[in-house]
């Protein structure tokens, strides 16, 4: 369907939730296009293309709410549609802090927010399959120990998405998205480990090249090759960036408004304290052009900002949809995030730690015994408490320096000491999706093993 | 007694409200094969959710939703080329056909499809599914799961529950000739308490259940205060927790969901796709021992409403009980369509998909390991020193090297034989084809879970179930900080 069409139909249902008793509804549309091409061995594995698309409606009976979704968008689907979600606000309880935005808050951000590259919809699909390959033989002929693979893929699609809601806004924006990742396996004896690299950019001419995926891929996964257990002990722990994010997204489970008001966070309550070192300064930004985590607008209608998150180890505020913030008498954050069912929770913009200062190398060779991270597992992490305890890979750090590959083992502390126990941020911090971080060193942390 | 009788094609949903015909599906069929390729087949999906929320006492959410779809995928040779549709009318489907075809690149073959209704289990005779219940009677379970969770400790301050529940109609026709219908009903009560006491950190225990059963399951079976009751004690237990402690001791695992062990430990490195490419590692090592002789490894999916069970798989072929590890020897792969051709060997009925928008693979069902002869109580006497593990979170595997984790919600240290004080949080690490040979003891007391487990593999999410009896592990490292 044309934007037009898709527009029209969103004030449509709008219109007939209102006349079949909604004091307020919004309606969310997304429509969108998905490619994927899987090489392995050097040849076509798979190869995926189709389109879909679908339509969300909440509405609200008073304070009471009830919402619904689907994918038939005939006249007969959409009748259906409405009439579930005011079914459904009939037996849902009246909830005092129920409600859109108010009406002061809806807006967008304003300008080019390059989300969207035209020319993703029109790729050739054997330039698709080509990119794929050439990051799958680059890994592949890199190191003869690279013997198998578990195959390249290129991934792309296009998307439009249309929020509409009863107090007059409506706002649409159209997205693209383009990766490529690599994912050899590496053999040495009886020891065999992968490793991935990808890459993944608004449009084609943003991606790294094949070939630099295909070997970083491939030196990660040889560098794991023969890896051993430690001897259970406390050292420092330093996170590369791809295990660094990580930690990202355990404070961004922490400062999530549901979370707040539930009381299910280890930083309930500690606005304006000290909740991490110094060094740790962590923004959340929807407005970065070009970036995954960019919008115009929240999935409330409400304008995408930049919000400090923590300060030099303050903490200066928590992430919030309308509900969160009413329930803690705040402002919304402009951090409304849905899908195409139910009602809008919480999501992040481009959440990142500021870069500091130092290279990874001075990092690393300030430490004469330690542990640096590139893989993290399982999911031992508890908010409410800030316990951690997961199960990890990655090289050992002797007298400065990456000394051998370390695997089966776990890393665990507590979030509430690890934060404040961060003494050395590094510079190199790029954005690979939504959350990013640069190297960081944790002072100590126990590591488990023999 | 009434059972719930198979559907015919001409009465399903998808005969009836989409006017798909045999005919239709047949030109289909032909149209996916139109450049060469081995096999064609063609999934449709039309899916019914429901899913209500309670938090704060309020019940603050409740959606229903529609989807529908097909997927059509052709084969030639390793090749897979794959197309959807969320319109079922003939030109959406017969174009989607198309865009399947093109990774064949052979002169078409001419092929008859004779499509006859395969043979099938009926594990699910569910009469009247959850979702075609009054919503109602749905938002009463998370009501009263809030209620007993409330008044069960005056320490819990914070209580969430939630429910959901599908039904899915599906259709599979195989360019072999397989026409297989099913519906698939699913459901789930989860709750989850937070206590707090004398302002020390407040704990959450969380607890939940279900199947393929119906909502008196729910009112009378595995009630909302069982459930409630369940994670209450948890949250409670919790608040005496100390810091676990670090490195490789002996772990006892109590029965039932801590089967989550052989899921990642042992299952996933065992699925065809992994070993097929030989990047598993499990991969050539059919016949050779992995585990200790009293571990005997089955997934299982013809039990009757497990959530993991299916009369059919997402290939239109009937489930099985599949033998991974037999006295401690590896048996078995599980495979789906694609590996088993490949590997020249057969279908175990374990090609499984999220939804008519993802290419099938092998995956599990219900993973568990059999009961042994050992008194679950001996077990525990028999450590002087350990860990029993009785409630886990998620657990993670890289399949290459046979790493694997999974994290303990609820734990103990086990001294001269007794549970003594709950640990925090810990995770476990080990090794896929060496962990369980350390298992030096099985109880008698093999027990399924509650019915909640979501599997993940390459971005596809499906119901699984897990089981084990009280096990003895010699061997393991523990992940705490103490």
């Amino acid at each position: 369907m044309s934007a037009n069409h898709l527009d029209e139909l969103a004030q449509d249902v709008i219109r007939q939730a209102l006349a079949a008793g909604a004091t307020d509804a919004e309606c969310m549309i997304s429509e969108g296009d998905e490619f994927s091409a899987n090489v392995r061995m050097r040849e076509i594995e798979n190869l995926k293309e189709a389109g879909s698309r679908g339509l969300g409606l909440r509405i609200l009976a008073g304070k009471r709410t009830g919402s619904s979704y689907t994918s038939d968008l005939s006249r007969e689907g959409v009748a259906h549609l409405v009439k579930s979600a005011i079914e459904l606000a009939g037996i849902t309880t009246e909830d005092p802090h129920a409600g859109l935005p108010d009406p002061d808050e809806f807006g967008s951000v304003s300008g080019d927010l390059k989300l969207y590259s035209p020319a993703v919809a029109g790729l050739d699909t054997a330039l698709k399959i080509e990119t794929a390959r050439r990051a799958e033989c680059a890994a592949l002929d890199f190191d003869p120990r690279i013997a198998n693979s578990d195959g390249a893929s290129f991934d792309s699609s296009t998307g439009r998405h249309i929020f509409a809601n009863s107090r007059g806004f409506a706002g649409q924006y159209r997205t693209s998205y383009c990766s490529l990742s690599a994912t050899p396996v590496a053999r040495d004896g009886e020891s065999m480990e992968r490793d991935y690299w990808f890459t993944m950019a608004r449009g084609f001419e943003g991606l790294e090249a094949p070939e630099d995926v295909g070997r970083t891929a491939a030196r990660r996964a040889l560098r794991r090759l023969n890896a051993v257990k430690v001897e259970t002990r406390k050292v420092p722990v330093v996170f590369e960036p791809r295990t660094a994010r990580s930690l990202l997204d355990n404070i961004y489970e922490a400062v999530h408004g549901m979370s707040i008001y539930r009381h299910e966070s280890f930083l309930v309550d500690k606005l304006g304290e000290s909740v991490a070192s110094d060094l740790v300064t962590v923004i959340d930004d929807g407005t970065l052009p070009g970036l995954f985590g960019t919008s115009p607008f929240d999935d409330e209608g409400v304008p995408s900002r930049r919000t400090t998150v923590i300060e030099r180890g303050v903490l200066k505020s928590y992430l919030l949809n309308t509900y969160a913030a009413r329930k803690l008498g705040m402002k919304t954050t402009g951090n409304a995030s849905r899908g195409i069912t139910g009602n809008a929770g919480i999501g992040h913009g481009n959440l990142y730690l500021e870069a500091g200062v130092q290279t990874p190398e001075q990092i690393l060779a300030a430490i004469p015994d330690g542990f640096y991270v590139t893989e993290l597992m399982g999911f031992g992490v508890n908010i409410v408490t800030g316990d951690y305890s997961r199960g990890a890979a990655g090289l050992w750090i002797r007298n400065g320096e990456l000394a051998f590959p370390v695997h089966e083992v776990t890393i665990a502390g507590n979030l509430i000491e690890m934060l404040r126990g961060i003494e050395a941020v590094a510079g190199d911090l790029e954005f690979r999706g939504s959350i990013a971080a640069p190297t960081i060193k944790i002072g100590e942390m126990t590591v488990g093993g023999r | 007694m009434l059972v719930w009788s198979y559907m015919q094609f001409s009465d399903s949903v998808f005969a009836v409200r989409f006017g798909i015909s045999r005919s239709g599906l047949e030109s289909y069929l032909a149209e996916a094969l139109s450049q060469g390729g081995d096999y064609a087949d063609l999934y449709f999906e039309y899916l019914l959710t429901s899913s209500i929320s309670l938090d704060e006492s309020i019940v603050k959410s409740a959606t229903q939703g529609v989807s529908m779809g097909v997927g059509i995928r052709v084969i030639a040779g390793e090749r897979t080329g794959y197309a959807y549709s969320d319109d079922l009318s003939p030109d959406k489907i017969r174009k989607a056909a198309g865009v399947a075809a093109h990774i064949a690149a052979a002169p078409a073959k001419i092929a008859r499809f004779d499509l006859n209704e395969g043979r099938r289990h009926n594990l699910y005779p569910v009469l009247t599914a959850p979702t075609e219940t009054a919503f109602s009677d749905r938002v009463e379970l998370v009501k009263r799961a809030d209620r007993a969770a409330r008044a069960a400790d005056p320490r819990v301050f914070q209580v969430q529950a939630y429910y959901a529940d599908n039904l899915r109609q599906v259709l599979v026709a195989t360019s072999e000739g397989v026409l297989t219908l099913d519906r698939q009903p699913l459901a789930r009560l989860g709750v989850s308490a937070i206590a707090r006491q004398n302002g020390g950190p407040p704990q959450r225990g969380h607890a939940g259940g279900g199947g393929r059963v119906e909502l008196d399951f729910f009112q009378h079976e595995k009630t909302p205060e069982h459930f409630a009751a369940e994670a209450v004690r948890e949250a409670i237990v919790m608040l005496d927790a100390v810091d676990a402690p670090a490195g490789e001791m002996t772990v006892v695992l109590g029965p039932g969901w801590p089967g989550i062990l052989l899921h990642e430990a042992v299952g996933h490195g065992l699925e065809a796709d992994f070993n097929r490419k030989g990047v598993s590692a499990f991969s050539g090592r059919i016949g050779q021992k992995v585990a200790s002789e009293l571990c005997t490894v089955i997934d299982d999916g013809t039990i009757g409403s497990r959530r993991g069970s299916l009369n059919v798989d997402d290939e239109g072929h009937p489930t099985k009980r599949n033998v991974l590890i037999e006295n401690g020897v590896l048996r078995g792969y599980l495979q789906d369509k694609l590996s088993s051709t490949l590997m020249r060997s057969e279908s175990t009925g374990s090609g499984r998909r999220e939804s008519y928008a993802h290419i099938p693979m092998p995956r599990m069902t219900n993973t568990f390991m059999l009961a042994g002869q050992s008194d679950p109580d001996e077990i525990v006497r028999s450590v002087p020193k350990g860990i029993y593990c009785r409630n886990f979170g998620g657990g993670q595997v890289d399949i290459t090297s046979g790493n694997f984790v999974f994290s303990a919600s609820e734990s103990y240290f086990i001294e001269d034989g007794k549970l003594t004080r709950p640990v925090r949080n810990l995770t476990l690490i080990g090794n896929g084809p060496e962990a369980l040979k350390y298992v030096s003891m099985v109880g008698n007391d093999l027990k399924l879970d509650e019915g909640v487990g979501v599997c993940g593999k390459d971005g596809q999410s499906v119901p699984v179930g897990v089981g084990i009896p009280t096990i003895k592990i010699d061997r393991m490292t523990v992940g705490g900080r103490a």
